[in-house]
């Protein structure tokens, strides 16, 4: 069973999705559904600070996930990334499509702008 | 399933190394390969392009094949896989293995047919960016026919092994949506659903029995990739295969 939790909150026209535990393609149901959470969310901040295992289904499962975001007009960003996971979306080239971020606050700043 | 205690957004990220960090390969801008044998090298020099960086509809397509009985753990089925890779492709194409193996960073050449029977093959290749005991994960470069991840797995289920193979793909060109649009999309497919019965013949079953599943992710077509087109592995042959008369007649020409 994979171990995914998802807390979604809102700052003003913006969701951040904080992911706790793992993503791998079986936190899909946990995933989509805190994205559906999100609603009309102009921007979406996904948070990896607690964050612990990520394996090739979960990039994956990203991916999914940015084009649903894309479809619908939003942004997605993401904050809270170890370096090894900022270079392994530097190594699937999905920081070009991903908006990463030091910290929430810079991240909301930008959502913002 | 545990609830870990909720991340204070405010608080620094944990900086301790995930207990896969060795199965994902380090970034790399530009490829380079160890893998011999291929009559041509289009990888050297190419970066890589996921679905991201694709031209035409995404597509998550799975296919399965079920192995019976308790003789085939999901990791041994994996490491076997790994091992002998090339040999369960279809005919026709030919799989180039780096010197280590299936292992995360390698590069591996293919030589693929076009069209199935073609005597003309296409030069590409993939990065390894994922492997460990259950799975492993290709990434295609620049100038492929796909912008792809395509993960290879095996997990138990009940009293059988699963072995799977699931692409998240994109066609890379206009050129090659084209060919998809007319028939080259199910080529591919039943290309990965010979290679699930090649392997699960060599592990004694009999008659397998291949499903897949493909749904259309994105049906949009990325326009600001269309440039993509000056990679293309599929082009280059296709202008080298026109332009051999003149080439030929040229050094002709040079030699008397």
């Amino acid at each position: 069973m994979t171990d995914t939790t998802v807390d979604v909150s809102r700052s003003g026209s913006t969701a951040i999705l904080r992911i706790h535990g793992e993503i791998t393609g079986g936190s899909e149901p946990a995933l989509m559904e805190a994205y559906g959470t999100a609603g009309d969310a102009r921007s979406i901040v996904l948070d990896f600070g607690a964050l612990d295992y990520m394996n090739s289904g979960g990039i994956g499962l990203l991916v999914t996930l940015l084009v649903r975001a894309q479809r619908a007009g939003q942004r997605l960003l993401a904050v809270g990334l170890t370096e090894h996971y900022r270079q392994i979306l530097a190594l699937t080239r999905l920081d070009e499509a991903i908006a990463i971020h030091d910290d929430e606050s810079s991240a909301l700043a930008a959502a913002a702008v | 399933m545990t609830t870990p205690a909720p991340h204070d957004p405010h608080e620094p990220h944990p900086a301790a190394s995930p207990r896969n960090e060795d199965s994902w390969a380090r970034p790399v801008h530009r490829l380079t390969t160890t893998a011999t044998g291929a009559g041509q090298d289009t990888v050297t020099g190419r970066r890589v392009s996921g679905p991201v960086q694709g031209f035409g509809q995404m597509w998550q397509k799975t296919f399965t094949v079920r192995l019976p009985g308790d003789d085939h753990p999901a990791e041994a089925v994996v490491a076997t896989w790994k091992a002998l890779f090339p040999t369960y492709w279809p005919k026709g194409s030919t799989f180039y293995s780096p010197l280590s193996g299936i292992t995360p960073g390698e590069v591996a050449l293919l030589e693929v047919a076009p069209v199935p029977g073609s005597p003309v093959k296409m030069s590409t290749g993939v990065l390894v960016i994922y492997a460990d005991r259950e799975s492993f994960t290709f990434m295609t470069p620049e100038g492929h026919a796909l912008s792809a991840w395509i993960t290879f797995s095996a997990y138990r289920d009940q009293d059988e092994t699963v072995v799977q193979v699931q692409a998240l793909e994109r066609t890379s060109d206009p050129f090659i949506e084209l060919t998809y649009v007319f028939g080259a999309n199910r080529a591919n497919d039943r290309f990965w659903e010979q290679t699930l019965a090649n392997l699960a013949r060599s592990m004694g079953v009999a008659d397998p029995v291949v499903t897949s599943v493909k749904i259309c992710v994105d049906r949009r077509r990325q326009w600001r990739y269309v440039r993509n087109l000056r990679h293309s592995a599929a082009v280059n042959m296709a202008v080298g295969t026109v332009t051999a008369p003149v080439r030929w007649v040229r050094r002709r020409r040079v030699t008397d």
